[in-house]
């Protein structure tokens, strides 16, 4: 026998992708997939977001959901410009090889 | 069924109006008007324009609460609030931008970098501020953030051919993109908490449970996290360092003082609104965070060379300051955080701004060594930064020392004896660190470097800065008095 999607499944997952971008962001060497990972936090959020939206019969989680989309386009274009940026001086992307400044 | 654009709400955006449509008009006519790079500096014109817009919308606000003798003006159905908080920032924003602004023109010129969009990106980034200090709404407040994040984060490497700019760019973008994914994921939860995204609401939902409920506590801590790297607070402020030295001087003004200033803000709305019935939960989570950042803060600076590394730390530290007038909690702290964020502001900017006049073709001037001998070299430059200092150290009688008065007498006020005498003992520490600029200064035999050139803007700034950072500490009331006006709620 099935048993039924609930929200309670929805906020699980999100907070198994919220983890799973927080190791990625705190392991990671390349700096590309700790964007990636950063991408998954925010997916997490929106996961939570849609689901208590469903659950309050409420339309701004939605509304909010496309804010965090929006603004995660937006950090990934200015991250990647800065990552080409960065990449066109150094010729790398790990982040334990960008290491100018330190005390 | 409410309308959807009163008048109301157009008096609340117009500042926000304003800044974002001379933003984006200096983006436009960049390309239009000035083909020419050296007829870029006229854009400043925009901004200047811009500013007096965005104070004019700002002063009829101010009348509007006074001459009706109401506490807050709300629009958008609770989205923003305008109140005595809202405007005491961003009268701080609006000088902020200007004094930044006109000490820029030179010093990208010398970067060779000098290009319009940077003016625009100090608009759309004080944009971002309003919403920050305005915003009583999720949504809006992290959409404020992003705003002023995602412009800080360009600024930052705005020097594209060097590669201590890219560097701490790239960290400061990837550690300011993790904590506010980590933020919003709490917000989301105060979502499910309240069905409500208006701080009211959240408010309400989060005063109607315990103070130690695991929801509660997992949205406390998630934000905290986020609220907490943006006023670059111990063990969140690694960015702080690498991104004050990598950035191009004038955007370190800006960031340590703008950025600061509106994350205080966004701190207070946050802390002091849904989160105020779960103090228990996380009081004492600040108190350690203030106590690592003063102690981070103050001995991690002792060893700097590079002057603004360790005007990065000492910001690290003032943020732990900062963060004991919450922790106290009574009036008397948080009117010491008002008081504080507008000393701060002008006493680091001072800082920060003799170091951009230290920067002149072929030579740094961002170490310590570079700075011996400066008494004989250019004695003006030298005594202000020595009012700096000193205010920077909370020595009478400068302004400083009014910002930590307040602090201090709040924490006696509410018996925490163990933190006022920690934070009095890391002013010492302080004082040490801060006399090693002023050993070399005045004591240090003079090197031979070329002369320090000043434009007008550039006079004008320290005139400014150097006059309030007095002025505050001889004759506080006046800002006293405006820093009472933004507690009324």
């Amino acid at each position: 026998m099935l048993h039924p999607i609930t929200n309670a499944h929805f906020l699980v997952l999100s907070a198994a992708l919220l983890l799973i971008g927080t190791i990625g962001v705190l392991t990671r060497r390349n700096m590309v997939v700790i964007l990636m990972s950063i991408e998954l936090i925010l997916n997490a959020v929106n996961i939570n977001l849609v689901t208590f939206s469903r659950h309050f019969g409420d339309v701004h989680g939605q509304i909010f959901a496309i804010f965090v989309i929006t603004v995660a386009a937006a950090e990934t274009a200015v991250g990647l410009g800065i990552l080409i940026a960065l990449f066109r001086n150094r010729e790398t992307v790990l982040a334990d090889e960008v290491d100018l400044l330190k005390w | 069924m409410s309308q959807f654009y009163t008048s109301t709400d157009h008096f609340v955006l117009v500042p926000a109006i304003m800044l974002a449509l001379f933003g984006c008009a200096v983006l436009l006519f960049d390309f239009f008007l000035f083909p020419e790079p050296r007829q870029r500096k006229r854009l400043v014109w925009f901004l200047f324009a811009g500013e007096i817009f965005t104070a004019a919308g700002l002063w009829r606000q101010q009348a509007f609460l006074a001459s009706e003798g109401l506490p807050e003006i709300t629009a958008f159905q609770g989205t923003l609030t305008v109140d005595g908080f809202s405007l005491f920032f961003n009268w701080i924003f609006v000088a902020v931008s200007l004094l930044v602004a006109i000490v820029s023109w030179r010093y990208l010129e010398i970067e060779g970098e000098h290009h319009g969009e940077y003016y625009g990106l100090i608009l759309l980034a004080q944009c971002g501020m309003y919403f920050l200090a305005t915003g009583t709404d999720l949504i809006t407040l992290f959409i404020g953030l992003e705003l002023m994040a995602l412009c800080f984060y360009v600024m930052v490497g705005f020097l594209r051919e060097r590669k201590r700019s890219n560097e701490a760019a790239m960290k400061y973008l990837l550690l300011g993109a993790f904590s506010s994914g980590l933020m919003v994921y709490g917000f989301s939860v105060m979502y499910g908490l309240a069905g409500s995204t208006k701080l009211r609401a959240v408010a309400a939902a989060i005063a109607s449970r315990d103070a130690w409920d695991p929801v509660v506590f997992l949205a406390m801590a998630t934000t905290a996290v986020g609220v907490l790297f943006k006023v670059s607070a111990a063990p969140f402020h690694m960015w702080a360092p690498d991104a004050y030295e990598g950035a191009p001087t004038t955007v370190t003004a800006f960031l340590a003082v703008g950025s600061k200033a509106a994350s205080f803000a966004f701190l207070m709305r946050i802390f002091l609104g849904p989160l105020e019935t779960a103090r228990p939960a996380w009081e004492p989570l600040l108190v350690l965070v203030a106590v690592l950042s003063l102690t981070i803060g103050n001995l991690a600076a002792i060893t700097q060379n590079n002057v603004k590394r360790l005007l990065a730390y000492s910001s690290i530290s003032h943020a732990g300051y900062i963060l004991l007038g919450l922790i106290a909690g009574n009036a008397t702290g948080l009117k010491g955080m008002a008081v504080y964020i507008l000393v701060y502001a002008f006493m680091t900017l001072g800082a920060f701004l003799v170091v951009v006049a230290l920067r002149r073709e072929n030579l740094i001037g961002e170490d310590i060594e570079d700075m011996a001998g400066l008494m004989h070299r250019s004695p003006g430059y030298a005594v202000l930064m020595l009012i700096f200092l000193l205010s920077l150290a909370g020595i009478p009688p400068t302004a400083g020392f009014i910002g930590k008065y307040y602090i201090f007498l709040a924490l006696l006020e509410t018996s925490h004896y163990l933190l006022a005498a920690l934070a009095a003992l890391y002013v010492a520490v302080a004082i040490y660190y801060y006399f090693r600029i002023v050993r070399s200064m005045f004591i240090s035999e003079a090197v031979a470097a070329p002369p320090l050139e000043s434009t007008v803007g550039l006079r004008v700034a320290l005139a400014v800065t150097g006059v309030l950072t007095l002025a505050i500490g001889v004759y506080p009331e006046p800002f006293l008095r405006l820093a009472q006006t933004s507690l009324v709620r």
